[in-house]
């Protein structure tokens, strides 16, 4: 059982996130994904974020309540949901837009100048596929074939490859991560 | 009542990941619904959404009408004239439908609605759920009268239970609401839609006498009559009156005995048939927890944690919400300690609980004003409360 949170401000892409990585997982990766969000009536620039509660049997309880993993790309996406993230989980960050606290080690923290990559490959747009990148090379919670094969139908077609490569400039750097500072896997994520 | 395989031209047959928005709008399809008048409103919208960019492949038609009160007459049109119909809404546009929905409900006219619950009152919360209008679709058009609701608890059963509300709507001629919420109707799962053939719709049950002999209504208090497409050369009226079994005024007490008596036993004679309920450890249980919809999935986490605490504890999931489970709530009261019940409202099912149990048990009422789920352990602690 894995527990997930997007989350970062309207606009950044944090909801098409975890439908992308939910689809991955419920329709290619055999697992059952239950996909949640919050967002507020503004459609731009709110506190957004989208919860993906992971399982290998059928989900009851649909809510994430202590997340293994946080990925926040906004400075107040960290300062609210980095205090309920588990202990020795895995925190993902927008390494640009959010100023951490020092590290305690009560984390795992992971930096990852997203919006700067999908900005190198011609639109801030693309920052949210970098961090599905990072996120599944990190966490390996989903296959990376997986999420290749869910974006059709979830990004519009004619952005289908860029994204693929945003992706993959994502999984590259996230492997990359790992091997500065190799996960330490037990039952927090 | 002729059942048949649904037409394939709405089936999206196949593996989806889709919210309850979105999965209603599917099952509208496969159950042959063409025709959808709508106003948008949140959290509702996407169910129009889809319908809107999928029912022209299917050759049907969607109509975005100037405000609640116009879509629900718009959805009586359509289904005189030969479609099965749909609108969905929220809170404040249900508000609206109200006066239509005696229309409906006098005229005996199918259709389905679907209310994507949002806290109210007035325009509340729109982006987060409740389950307030429970009442409200029962009781809140004048005069006495009956619908049939059902409330799904994830994407699937979006699906599942909007195909059943057409079939319903068909069966008995009469308005069938899915009670969902924002929580459902934007939540995200696997929903699979089986192919054409395995999916049982009920066509509408249409008239095949002489021109001459045609009667839109029979007041038996079980079956409703067959009927026609306006437009096809047949004489008959609909009117919100009270009408005789040509349509016409008929305005005596004796026909409106007559009336009304049918549009109410239609459903209660039928009852045991249109109730659907998922149990789950009831026989034997102390404590049995009485929920639906989303909550019935909170209800989940609190009811494992108290069997893990050592309570006999039941659940019991209501996928129909009107006709209530009366008789089933009754014969529980007489074996339990207690009856528990969540709901995302100040307490709205729990009176129909009360009322059936009779004072036979201890009913607990776990109120939530809206705009989140409970949390389980307000749940948990109000079981084990009532297994003292």
């Amino acid at each position: 059982m894995h527990e997930v949170r997007f989350s970062g401000f309207g606009g950044q892409g944090i909801v098409r996130c975890a439908l992308i990585t939910g689809k991955a997982l419920s329709m290619y990766d055999d697992k059952f994904a239950t996909m949640t969000q919050s967002f507020g009536p503004e459609a731009r620039g709110g506190a957004c974020s989208s919860q993906l509660v992971v399982s290998e049997s059928r989900i009851l309880y649909p809510y994430v309540t202590l997340p293994g993993v946080l990925i926040a790309l906004s400075q107040d996406a960290y300062t609210t949901y980095e205090p309920k993230l588990k202990d020795g989980g895995v925190l993902i960050y927008e390494a640009d837009l959010v100023k951490p606290k020092e590290d305690d080690g009560r984390v795992q923290m992971y930096p990852a100048p997203v919006t700067r990559f999908a900005e190198e490959l011609g639109n801030r747009l693309f920052a949210n596929l970098v961090t599905l990148g990072c996120f599944a090379a990190i966490t390996k919670i989903v296959t990376p074939e997986a999420m290749k094969k869910a974006l059709p139908g979830l990004i519009p077609d004619r952005f289908l490859e860029i994204n693929k490569k945003a992706f993959d400039k994502g999984y590259a750097y996230g492997l990359g991560l790992l091997e500065n500072k190799p996960l330490v896997t037990g039952d927090a994520q | 009542m002729r059942k048949t395989a649904a037409d394939p031209k709405g089936v999206l047959e196949g593996s989806h990941f889709l919210d309850g928005d979105h999965a209603i709008a599917e099952g509208a399809l496969a159950a042959g619904c063409r025709f959808f008048a709508g106003y948008p409103i949140t959290p509702s919208t996407e169910t129009a959404e889809r319908f809107a960019e999928r029912c022209p492949a299917a050759g049907g038609l969607f109509i975005q009408m100037e405000d609640e009160i116009a879509s629900i007459a718009a959805l009586i049109g359509g289904a005189w004239g030969g479609q099965k119909v749909m609108t969905v809404t929220s809170g404040p546009g249900l508000s609206l439908m109200m006066e239509n929905l005696g229309l409906a409900v006098m005229t005996e006219t199918p259709m389905v609605i679907a209310d994507v619950q949002r806290a109210g009152p007035s325009t509340g919360l729109p982006t987060m759920p409740a389950q307030q209008d429970m009442m409200q679709i029962r009781w809140g058009s004048h005069g006495d009268y009956r619908i049939i609701a059902l409330c799904p608890d994830s994407p699937q059963e979006c699906f599942d239970l909007t195909v059943e509300a057409f079939n319903l709507s068909e069966t008995y001629r009469v308005p069938v609401f899915i009670m969902a919420d924002e929580t459902v109707g934007h939540m995200h799962e696997k929903v699979v839609i089986p192919p054409a053939g395995d999916i049982e719709v009920v066509q509408r049950n249409w008239y095949e006498g002489p021109k001459k002999d045609y009667r839109p209504y029979q007041f038996t208090g079980k079956d409703v009559a067959p009927m026609v497409k306006a437009g096809d050369g047949y004489r008959f009226h609909i009117t919100g009156l009270t009408h005789d079994e040509r349509g016409y005024p008929h305005l005596t007490v004796d026909q409106n005995e007559k009336v009304v008596t049918h549009l109410i036993e239609k459903i209660d004679s039928n009852a045991d048939n249109i109730i659907r309920l998922d149990e789950s450890e009831v026989e034997g249980a102390d404590v049995v927890v009485v929920s639906y919809g989303i909550t019935s999935r909170i209800v989940s986490r609190a009811v494992q944690l108290a069997r893990e605490a050592g309570i006999k504890t039941g659940s019991m999931r209501l996928i129909t919400i009107w006709p209530f489970a009366e008789k089933r709530i009754e014969e529980l009261a007489g074996k339990v300690k207690a009856i528990v019940v969540p709901e995302i409202n100040y307490g709205q099912m729990v009176r129909e609980v009360e009322r059936s149990v009779a004072g036979k048990c201890r009913v607990v009422s776990v109120p939530h004003c809206g705009g989140a789920v409970h949390d389980p352990d307000v749940i948990l602690d109000a079981i084990m409360e009532a297994s003292k």
